[in-house]
């Protein structure tokens, strides 16, 4: 094992980093080049893998020197994937194919002339040479997610040379526990997982237990179905989550931590696990960090698909080899949580603000951001926007500014209808609130919640009726049964919701739905079933004119709900092309070549896959 | 994939391969869900026969053991057929169209989701967000990722599958 000392850090981090500064400093003169390939989940299911190879194949083959081929974390903007970056001359390449290698190699990295056809289009169809002058990147401001692109997340080296084990090693050897405590209190940092606990008070309260064993926990059980923001950090800069365990270790004096992560994220659990075998290695995990008195290590358990473990004491269960079903509160972990020992539980993403606090200060930190909620926060947003992706705004940003600027509009030149934040304990904004400010208090205020950071932006096809049926659905596979309220409740909401779609509710049914709602949220246990009903309860408020038309004039005037809606063809729009005979599945769709077709309604099952068919837009 | 072990050999391999799995983690409880999550990697479900090996092992009631791999969707009890199609039912695939995916295979394959072909050859799954949302809607066949799917490549990817040995 070789531990080094911290002599032994300040020379990597010093060398490495002249070596890896040209990623970060586009003036860099020299002749060295680097090659960024996303390695993130997005661009590794399209393919990246292949393209990594590639490039390091034709290096090799064509013997080029000065060049490096580095895998990478999330870039963020997703939807332009797979993306290659090429570092110093921060050019942006989109939809790379593996077949394209040659091309940049040849043309870009030996002739210096960029790659034109594969440079980033954006929505207005600019071409966007450097990755800076996009518009996705404009208004982001990246501190979670600083590495995030930059360094590679399997080389312990990179991030070393990047400041990093630099806030460890500042705390362990320069601040008393209270210091580091009072300094993310002083930091304004609320936990990212939803609720906005301010993270400094949960740290005083696991310290200030008088038993000596205690546990440091990460949840990273991202179960919320449109939300990626933690897997990408743990992808991107798992040491950076690391390090702030290790952080909050020494605060609260605990010597094990535990990183819980969903099973269904192997390329994050792979990562976590390199970077834990090399924080061995390098002895900033283990006996004696630095040479002092503090020891530390961290596991990772594995989850197996269950929502409700995203909740902190069923997410303890789940640790103990149990079924995660949520233990009743209080006690709270923090005075009873792992094996009844006091526990402390943050978010990936909160811990990923730690270390950057420690070293630029509390003030800086508190500089950023609204009165109440300070710093930035990350979401995934996805739905019907344009710029598909992982985006870092400050606090106090505006849903307007992130829909437009940042995701540039809703595709198709469609209407913006609403936005979903916090998944299926949250709610949906509606237009008229595009330029609400997102902090904690003002997405509270509308009936909404900042949630973990999935954004969901929908137009105007979407019913909203059939979105609260989708998240109730949802929430009624995902209740665990312990409690009454969530486990019936939560599914008597469904079916009511089923009803209205069917054209069968009545108004009765929104009554009930409306004291349901409010009973489940009262009443249930945990955090999934108190905020369950939030879907239920936004749309109904923003939308209630959708649910009295679905009820009253059994019409769903986005065309969602099957049995409200029939898909017909338009005699004087069909030119009769069997475009659409050709895509339908059921074989509905009759009618010869040059003649008007018709639809089979008894064969119909409304995939609408002849709607997006159809050159003419004759089927509505 | 889908090999079902119970058939093919007798308890004496299930119990082996299990011990050995068993072995890698200590003898406490909380060892459980790391063992099911290799059985079912290793197999694709978990059989009875591991189940025991498995209480055994930890010292813990076979009741358990199946209370736990009830809980968890991860878990499953019955094997998956040679092609396990999944079609991603996250937020950001569902606003994109994932449930036209779902009907079309349906159709496709004549199965509903959480079933299994006759012939061992399908099976049909949603699932909640493979986090792939960049390229929703998406479906995957054995873990592989397509994206940006429409009706039509759906089709196409199970047409392939379907007259592939026919």
């Amino acid at each position: 094992m070789k531990k080094i000392s911290l002599k032994e850090v300040e020379d990597i981090r010093y060398t490495k980093r002249e070596e890896l500064d040209l990623r970060v400093n586009g003036a860099y003169e020299g002749k060295e080049r680097h090659i960024l390939v996303c390695r993130g989940t997005g661009c590794t299911s399209s393919n990246s893998p292949e393209i990594l190879e590639e490039f390091n194949r034709l290096i090799k083959e064509k013997g080029i020197e000065n060049v490096r081929v580095i895998l990478t974390g999330c870039f963020g903007l997703c939807s332009k994937g797979p993306i290659v970056i090429v570092r110093p001359d921060d050019t942006f390449y989109s939809h790379v194919k593996p077949e394209d290698c040659q091309e940049i190699i040849e043309k870009h990295i030996l002739g210096g002339e960029k790659v034109q056809r594969l440079l980033c289009k954006d929505v207005d169809g600019k071409i966007y040479e450097r990755l800076d002058d996009l518009p996705f990147y404009k208004k982001q401001l990246r501190i979670a997610l600083k590495n995030c692109g930059v360094i590679n997340p399997e080389n312990i080296e990179e991030y070393i040379a990047f400041d990093g084990f630099k806030a460890l090693e500042k705390v362990l050897t320069s601040m008393t526990q209270d210091e580091v405590i009072q300094e993310i209190l002083d930091s304004g940092l609320r936990g990212r997982g939803g609720a906005g606990f301010p993270t400094g008070k949960k740290w005083g309260f696991v310290k200030i237990e008088e038993e000596k064993e205690k546990y440091v926990v990460c949840n990273a059980d991202e179960g919320d179905p449109g939300a990626f923001m933690d897997r990408s950090i743990l992808e991107g800069d798992p040491h950076s989550v690391i390090e702030a365990m290790a952080i909050a270790g020494y605060a609260v004096g605990a010597q094990r931590g535990f990183i819980y992560v969903r099973a269904e994220y192997p390329i994050a659990v792979q990562r976590l696990r390199t970077a834990i075998e090399q924080e061995r290695e390098y002895g900033f995990l283990g006996e004696n960090i630095f040479g002092t008195d503090f020891s530390f290590d961290v596991e990772v358990r594995l989850g197996a698909g269950a929502f409700v473990c995203g909740e902190e004491t069923a997410l303890l269960e789940s640790i103990e080899g149990r079924r995660g079903q949520p233990r009743l509160k209080p006690p709270f972990p923090a005075h009873s949580g792992l094996w009844g020992k006091p526990t402390l539980i943050n978010n990936v993403e909160t811990y990923a603000n730690i270390t950057r606090i420690i070293l630029n200060g509390a003030k800086w930190y508190a500089s950023i951001g609204t009165e109440t909620s300070k710093g930035t926060k990350v979401f995934a947003l996805g739905g019907n926007v344009n710029n598909v992706g992982l985006v870092e705004v400050p606090m106090g940003t505006t849903l307007r500014e992130i829909v437009y600027d940042i995701g540039g509009g809703i595709p198709k030149g469609r209407a913006f209808k609403a936005a979903q934040t916090g998944g299926p304990s949250g709610g949906c904004i509606p237009e008229q609130y595009l330029d609400v400010k997102i902090d904690y208090e003002s997405l509270k205020e509308i009936g909404c919640m900042m949630g973990s950071g999935g954004l969901i932006v929908m137009d105007d096809t979407k019913c909203m009726v059939n979105i609260a049926k989708f998240y109730l659905d949802f929430t009624v596979s995902e209740s665990c049964g312990k409690c009454t309220p969530c486990r019936i409740g939560t599914k008597r909401m469904y079916e009511i919701l089923e009803k209205i779609c069917q054209g069968q509710g009545t108004e009765e049914d929104l009554e009930n739905l409306d004291t349901l709602a409010h009973g489940v949220a009262k009443a249930s246990v945990c955090g999934l079933g108190q905020t369950a009903p939030n879907p239920v309860l936004s749309t109904m408020r923003f939308f209630k004119d959708e649910y009295i038309e679905h009820v009253h004039d059994k019409n769903c005037r986005a065309k969602e709900c099957k049995e409200l809606t029939k898909i017909e063809i338009d005699p004087q729009k069909c030119k009769g092309c069997h475009m659409c005979t050709k895509v339908c599945p059921v074989n509905a769709i009759n009618g010869e070549i040059g003649k008007v077709h018709e639809i089979d309604q008894s064969k119909c099952i409304k995939c609408r896959s002849c709607m997006a068919t159809c050159p003419f837009k004759a089927i509505g | 994939m889908a090999e079902d072990i119970t058939k093919t050999c007798p308890y004496k391999r299930a119990k082996e391969e299990t011990l050995a799995i068993c072995e890698k983690y200590p003898k406490k409880e909380d060892s459980l869900i790391g063992i099911l999550n290799e059985i079912q990697e290793k197999y694709g479900y978990i059989p009875e026969a591991c189940q025991m090996v498995t209480a055994e092992y930890l010292e813990i009631p076979l009741a358990k053991v199946y209370g736990v791999i009830t809980f968890y969707s991860r878990f499953t009890t019955v094997p998956k057929g040679e092609y396990d199609v999944s079609i991603c039912m996250g937020t950001a695939c569902f606003v994109k169209g994932a449930k036209e995916l779902l009907e079309a295979a349906k159709v496709k394959l004549k199965i509903n989701e959480g079933e299994t072909s006759a012939d061992q050859r399908f099976s049909l799954e949603t699932m909640r967000c493979v986090g792939a949302c960049g390229l929703a809607p998406v479906f995957t066949i054995n873990d592989k990722v397509y994206g940006n799917a429409t009706v039509k490549s759906l089709n196409e990817e199970l047409d392939k599958l379907i007259q592939k040995d026919n």
